[in-house]
């Protein structure tokens, strides 16, 4: 999941009586499944949260062409190269989408930069891990790929219009790039011995920061309660959660690969694998600043913006002198 | 040596070499489009290496595939022209070696569509229709940020003073080039020159920028005779995998 924590108004879900006319009429729009267009009527909180919540997704596609960035130049054959530039691709392309669907609601894609690179904005907590070996590209697009899969398939129902619309055309893409993830694990796990550790080694590792890409429990939260009111947040948490656990365990059996958990049991009961939650104070660790990589992804984004400043007063002083030749010549 | 072998791996690796320093900026570029932009220009040069250097390699007839030649060669097998091997520098210059490239594959590849082989021509009939996108691309960008604000202006005349040098190497023909015209499978790339100078002046007049004047040019990569430092680095990064693994299936 792109978007973790995010606030909404954090005053809990008002009752019909405390809601104005307007906010009972767009209350029953979002029930009714009616999708709610950039010029409707819509509460500040619900704009607000959109905003917090697109744009946390949109620098999350774009932080996270990093990690599998790191290894396009060292791709094993021409054609895991362009499988992988064609992934890392689709992502930047998804930012766009995004960050399209968010100046919907009055915010520039500029504001939006600029609030990443300060480090007011967040992006999602999985990107500040570190690819180390060729699996960890696998484990990337199995794991993490499949996580977001699993958000962002109910997404393409929220309410919003241009979300809604941004999420199903990223949506057409992520099964390829879940695909091509578990299709390089197959490879590993099949491989030599070296290629089996690779595999393994970056199951272990990207097990735990995967489930936490949910966002821990939201039970109780004031602010997924307003989300999911608004159905700009379709599912819980932890039945997101489960979902992937119980999708995932599988395919790591298939693999001949162990999830690193050792209290995983299948529970018939309820129809789901009991299994460990992650170490939560890794998570706020991370959120906070300090996962193994959040200063070099950050910085990287930074000098590319501050690199590129150039660029992009070039190009524009063009297009202005460009422009006015054309008046002159009128 | 047979010319035609030699010929494919020219071609194809200068769409390797080239569509690997590319591939460097992924994620790194000024603005988001351009990111895109870049991906998709190192992906097509990609896509038109593993067809040039499959051809290659069953030309050669030992068994060889693609990725064989593209990593399990050491840099003096290499048959880049330098140009292509140059490190990227900043966003204008890899836009201008762009530029440079582009306007010189497109006549290329345009007379490889006429060749007498039908491989050939095949690869070259859907080649020609990707440089073309990439020649309109790099071309409004040299001349953006050309005619755009005195810094980009500088840093672009700065590419090209850099990258001058390097220009000469794509239409220096030899026996191998020769042989090729001679069974009408390419033309000779020194034909080019003229056409290649039109547009290339025309470019440089609409972006303000100078054309230098010297006509000298380094060679040694098209024959692997001399190939830049650079190459060795990059080829280090490229074949790692497969050089640490022998016989890993990927
Ligand atoms: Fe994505
Ligand atoms: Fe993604
Ligand atoms: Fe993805």
């Amino acid at each position: 999941m792109y978007a973790q924590m995010v606030k909404s108004t954090g005053q809990g879900v008002k009752t019909r009586e405390e809601m104005s006319p307007e906010e009972a009429h767009f209350q029953d729009r979002v029930d009714a499944d009616e999708k709610i267009e950039a010029r409707d009527w819509m509460p500040e909180g619900y704009r607000k949260t959109l905003i917090r919540q697109i744009g946390q997704h949109a620098h999350s596609e774009i932080v996270g062409q990093l990690p599998e960035g790191n290894w396009i130049t060292r791709a094993p054959t021409l054609d895991r190269k362009m499988i992988l530039l064609a992934k890392v691709q689709d992502e930047a392309g998804h930012g766009l989408y995004l960050y399209c669907a968010a100046e919907t609601l009055g915010v520039s894609r500029d504001d939006l930069t600029e609030q990443l690179l300060s480090g007011r904005m967040k992006y999602s907590s999985i990107f500040n891990y570190p690819t180390l070996t060729w699996a960890d590209i696998g484990a990337v697009g199995w794991l993490v790929d499949g996580a977001a899969i699993m958000n962002q398939v109910p997404l393409q129902r929220t309410s919003y219009g241009p979300y809604s619309r941004a999420m199903i055309r990223i949506c057409k893409e992520e099964s390829f790039h879940q695909r091509q993830g578990y299709d390089i694990m197959m490879k590993m796990a099949q491989g030599t011995e070296a290629q089996k550790r690779m595999a393994q080694d970056a199951l272990n590792r990207f097990w735990y920061p995967s489930l936490m890409m949910f966002g821990p429990s939201d039970a109780e939260s004031v602010h997924s309660a307003q989300s999911m009111a608004w159905k700009i947040k379709i599912d819980t948490n932890d039945g997101l959660r489960q979902k992937f656990v119980d999708q995932t365990v599988p395919q790591a059996e298939y693999l001949g690969l162990t999830i690193p958990d050792e209290t995983l049991k299948w529970n018939e009961d309820k129809g789901g694998y009991d299994f460990a939650e992650p170490d939560w104070t890794e998570f706020f660790d991370v959120l906070k600043g300090n996962g193994p990589c959040n200063h070099d992804r950050l910085k990287a984004r930074q000098d590319a913006w501050t690199d590129g400043q150039w660029v992009r007063d070039g190009l524009l002083a063009h297009a202005r002198k460009k422009a006015a030749r054309k008046v002159a010549a009128e | 040596m047979n010319a035609l072998h030699e010929f494919l791996l020219r071609t194809g690796d200068n769409c390797l070499i080239l569509g690997h320093r590319v591939s460097e900026w992924c994620g790194h570029a000024p603005v988001l489009e351009e990111d895109i932009a870049l991906a998709n220009t190192a992906l097509d040069l990609l896509g038109q290496t593993k067809l040039w250097l499959t051809y290659a390699a069953e030309v050669e007839g030992k068994g060889r595939s693609a990725d064989d030649l593209a990593f399990l060669r050491d840099a003096w097998d290499f048959r880049n022209v330098l140009l292509t091997e140059v490190p990227n520098g900043d966003f204008g210059r890899t836009m201008m070696r762009q530029y440079l490239f582009d306007q010189y594959h497109l006549l290329m590849l345009q007379g490889l569509a006429q060749s007498s082989d039908e491989t050939v021509r095949g690869i070259a009939a859907k080649a020609v229709k990707e440089v073309a996108y990439h020649v309109d691309r790099s071309r409004d960008t040299v001349v953006g940020l050309g005619d755009g604000t005195d810094e980009s202006h500088r840093r672009m005349q700065e590419a090209l003073d850099y990258l001058w040098p390097y220009v000469g190497e794509m239409f220096a023909s030899d026996t191998v080039d020769a042989e090729m015209a001679e069974g009408g499978i390419s033309p000779d790339p020194a034909s080019l020159r003229d056409a290649w100078d039109a547009a290339v002046a025309d470019t440089m007049a609409e972006a303000t920028l100078a054309l230098p004047d010297s006509r000298f040019h380094h060679k040694g990569g098209r024959d692997g005779r001399m190939h830049t430092e650079h190459l060795g680095h990059m080829l280090t990064q490229m074949q790692w995998l497969q050089r640490a693994y022998p016989g890993a299936t990927w």
